[in-house]
């Protein structure tokens, strides 16, 4: 789970690392009242979980409350790639110095969490990476020896901050590296960390990716989570605890295996291809290796409530669920949904493979489910559910 | 022939009690394979499944001569699990468990490197691996192939058991699910490594998806070091940008890491690359038949 930037100032503040004074507004007048209670100049920043917003102009200075409020007014709704602005944060201007780049976060390839500083921070990071890459010190972390003061000055140094930021800088890195490790995150960015007019090294910006698989330790994150911005599909899915991405195609697919579904979703689209339209999936679901009847009546439910779904593909390979209990698993949600008024309304190709596919398929044929239809192979089949598609569109 | 799991190979469970480890005892052993013994600190010294609980993974070791551990406890208690694996220095440890956080994940990595390496760590959120007609260590199935000389190493376990099961009158070698976190124990290019060197694999298929750059790694390892042909097959070429697929580590962002680039990457190298997973099985099978 990706924060928010004020989300993740929060988190940095009760690690002790200093940030700007800032208060979330939602509205023109929230942001007016916030401006006059800061005093001063104030920065209002577009609170958008995506990055290269102060390019698309989603971060401005203001002289005063007036200037905020009219700030806030071009801020709020924007969209920037995609994500619209519902909220901003209204912080304290900050006299900066001097800019620097500082993360933590996973190396995937070297499967150690690594440090990255370097004075030359701000917008064009990327761009310094890759054309001076000598000026961005990369410091590989064990987990097992985590930081120290020592170790946090040594990575600032790296980074070429200057003399009079290293022991701000080591102060914010071994805060930050307690953060990281504490709350579980695969990444931590502020970019920048600034050494402000008075001579104090602090995080302007920040961005934190929480890791999901550690909810069972972290309770409080699940109140991070916005659920504003959850696509109702999406959120409905998650409450029945599905694995379940909306996508904007027409093709509703179910599966089992996280990768047979992203294969099968492929497979789809190339089928689409030759049809009227080229329909394409309408979501990602995985369902699980066990494919178990209620599973399978609970992701049906969700299909088929997404009005966009023209035609629907099931595709399982059956490994520890033999065929024939997912096809058993197939007739009851189609009874489980009968029996609450919510019959599947739209055409239904399915394709079972592995074990005892020969009797899953028997049970499905023998069912005479409507609008059922068998196809042996992944490939027919997913031509025959993109087909079913473009005449239902 | 196989790799790193032989029909002498013995199989401890740890987490065997619970409700996945005693599903998954019963269909290890009813595939054959010489599953000899549980762990469970609090049931030591008890009978589960016909065999015997013992209190630590060293103790396992030395009353049954284990040398592979299959973890199924919760992701909680995985990184203490797999942690006391690494102590006791068993060879191999399959990590089965889904959830486990990544912070560790990466600890138990160092700490094992830190231990000398002395233990394989396989996964973890991976199926565990097949020697078909061997052994079968973890939660692939055992009868959608039969025994044969392809070796397989994945990111995913259904998209194995799919091509398992289409190559079934060919056969594997071993089958290796390697898991889709985004910091796993055994990498695409240690398996391609260990198939390389196995005269019991004559042909391997690899199989990625989205996400991180290991499928690029393997590229160039195979470039350098893979003289057996390879075929390979990568998942979420129409996947959205920035969404999170079901796996941890298949997330796009930006052009590295997206399907294609896996794919130029491979074909550059030689590879040849299915657009389907049926392809894929197609090439294979035309690669065996000329050999």
């Amino acid at each position: 789970m990706d924060l928010f930037e004020h989300q993740a100032k929060e988190l940095f503040a009760e690690y002790g690392i200093p940030v700007p004074r800032g208060i979330v507004a939602h509205t023109v007048e929230e942001a007016r009242a916030a401006a006059e209670q800061l005093t001063g100049r104030v920065v209002v920043k577009a609170q958008v979980k995506t990055g290269g917003r102060g390019k698309a102009g989603g971060v401005k200075v203001a002289d005063d409350a007036a200037d905020a409020a009219s700030k806030a007014t071009d801020i709020l709704g924007m969209d920037i790639k995609g994500h619209t602005v519902h909220k901003v944060l209204v912080e304290e201007a900050s006299a900066i110095a001097e800019e620097y780049y500082f993360s933590f976060l996973l190396d995937r390839a070297n499967r150690t969490f690594l440090a990255i500083c370097s004075a030359a921070g701000g917008m064009e990071i990327e761009e310094v990476a890759h054309t001076n890459p000598e000026k961005v010190a990369q410091v590989p972390i064990s987990p097992l020896d985590g930081i120290d003061r020592a170790k946090a000055r040594e990575i600032a140094q790296a980074g070429g901050l200057p003399e009079a930021s290293l022991d701000g800088a080591a102060d914010l890195i071994e805060k930050l590296w307690c953060a990281f490790v504490d709350e579980d995150a695969s990444l931590v960015e502020v970019n920048p960390m600034i050494l402000s007019a008075d001579g104090q090294v602090k995080a302007l910006d920040g961005k934190v990716t929480l890791d999901d698989n550690a909810s069972f330790r972290q309770q409080d994150h699940a109140a991070l989570e916005d659920k504003a911005a959850e696509d109702p599909l999406e959120a409905a899915a998650k409450a029945k605890d599905l694995n379940y991405v909306k996508l904007d195609g027409s093709v509703g697919i179910i599966g089992n295996g996280a990768g047979l579904v992203m294969s099968t979703l492929d497979v789809v689209a190339y089928a689409g291809e030759a049809f009227p339209g080229q329909p394409k999936p309408a979501n990602f679901l995985d369902i699980g290796g066990g494919a178990s009847a209620e599973v399978m009546a609970a992701g049906l439910e969700i299909i088929i409530s997404d009005p966009a779904v023209k035609s629907i593909f099931v595709n399982v390979f059956g490994g520890i669920t033999a065929c024939d209990a997912v096809a058993n698993g197939i007739v009851s949600a189609f009874q489980l949904l009968e029996s609450r008024g919510e019959a599947v309304s739209r055409p239904l190709v399915v394709r079972l493979d592995g074990n005892n596919a020969e009797l899953g398929r028997q049970i499905l044929s023998d069912a005479k489910l409507s609008g059922v239809e068998l196809v042996d192979t992944m490939d027919d089949a997913a031509k025959r559910a993109a087909e079913l598609a473009a005449v239902g569109a | 022939m196989a790799i790193w799991l032989t029909e002498n190979s013995k199989i401890i469970v740890q987490g065997m009690t619970g409700g996945e480890g005693t599903k998954h005892t019963r269909r290890m052993l009813a595939s054959g394979a010489a599953v000899v013994g549980g762990v469970n600190a609090r049931k030591a010294g008890t009978v589960h499944e016909g065999l015997p609980v013992f209190g630590t993974v060293a103790e396992a070791m030395k009353e049954t001569g284990a040398d592979v551990s299959v973890v199924f406890v919760p992701p909680a208690f995985t990184k203490d699990a797999v942690k006391e694996a690494i102590d006791a220095e068993i060879p191999l440890c399959v990590v089965i468990t889904e959830g486990v956080p990544i912070h560790d994940t990466t600890e138990f990595w160092a700490y094992a490197v830190a231990k000398g390496g002395k233990t394989r760590i396989i996964g973890p959120n991976c199926p565990g691996i097949a020697s078909p007609g061997a052994s079968n260590a973890g939660i692939i199935p055992a009868d959608i192939t039969s025994a044969g000389r392809i070796g397989l190493v994945s990111k995913s376990g259904t998209l194995t058991y799919q091509l398992m099961y289409e190559l079934r009158d060919i056969g594997f070698s071993s089958a290796v699910g390697i898991g889709g976190d985004p910091v796993i124990g055994t990498t695409h290019i240690d398996a391609l490594q260990a198939f390389q060197d196995d005269p019991g694999t004559d042909a391997i298929v690899m199989i990625g998806e989205i996400g991180g750059d290991a499928e690029e790694r393997a590229a160039a390892y195979i470039e350098q070091h893979v003289t057996k042909p390879v075929v390979a097959y990568v998942a979420g070429f129409t996947a959205p940008e920035g969404k999170t697929m079901g796996h941890a580590g298949a997330i796009v962002s930006g052009s590295a890491g997206t399907a294609q680039a896996k794919k130029d990457a491979l074909e550059k190298v030689g590879v040849r690359v299915g657009k389907t997973p049926s392809e894929t099985a197609r090439l294979m099978r035309e690669l065996i038949q000329s050999l």
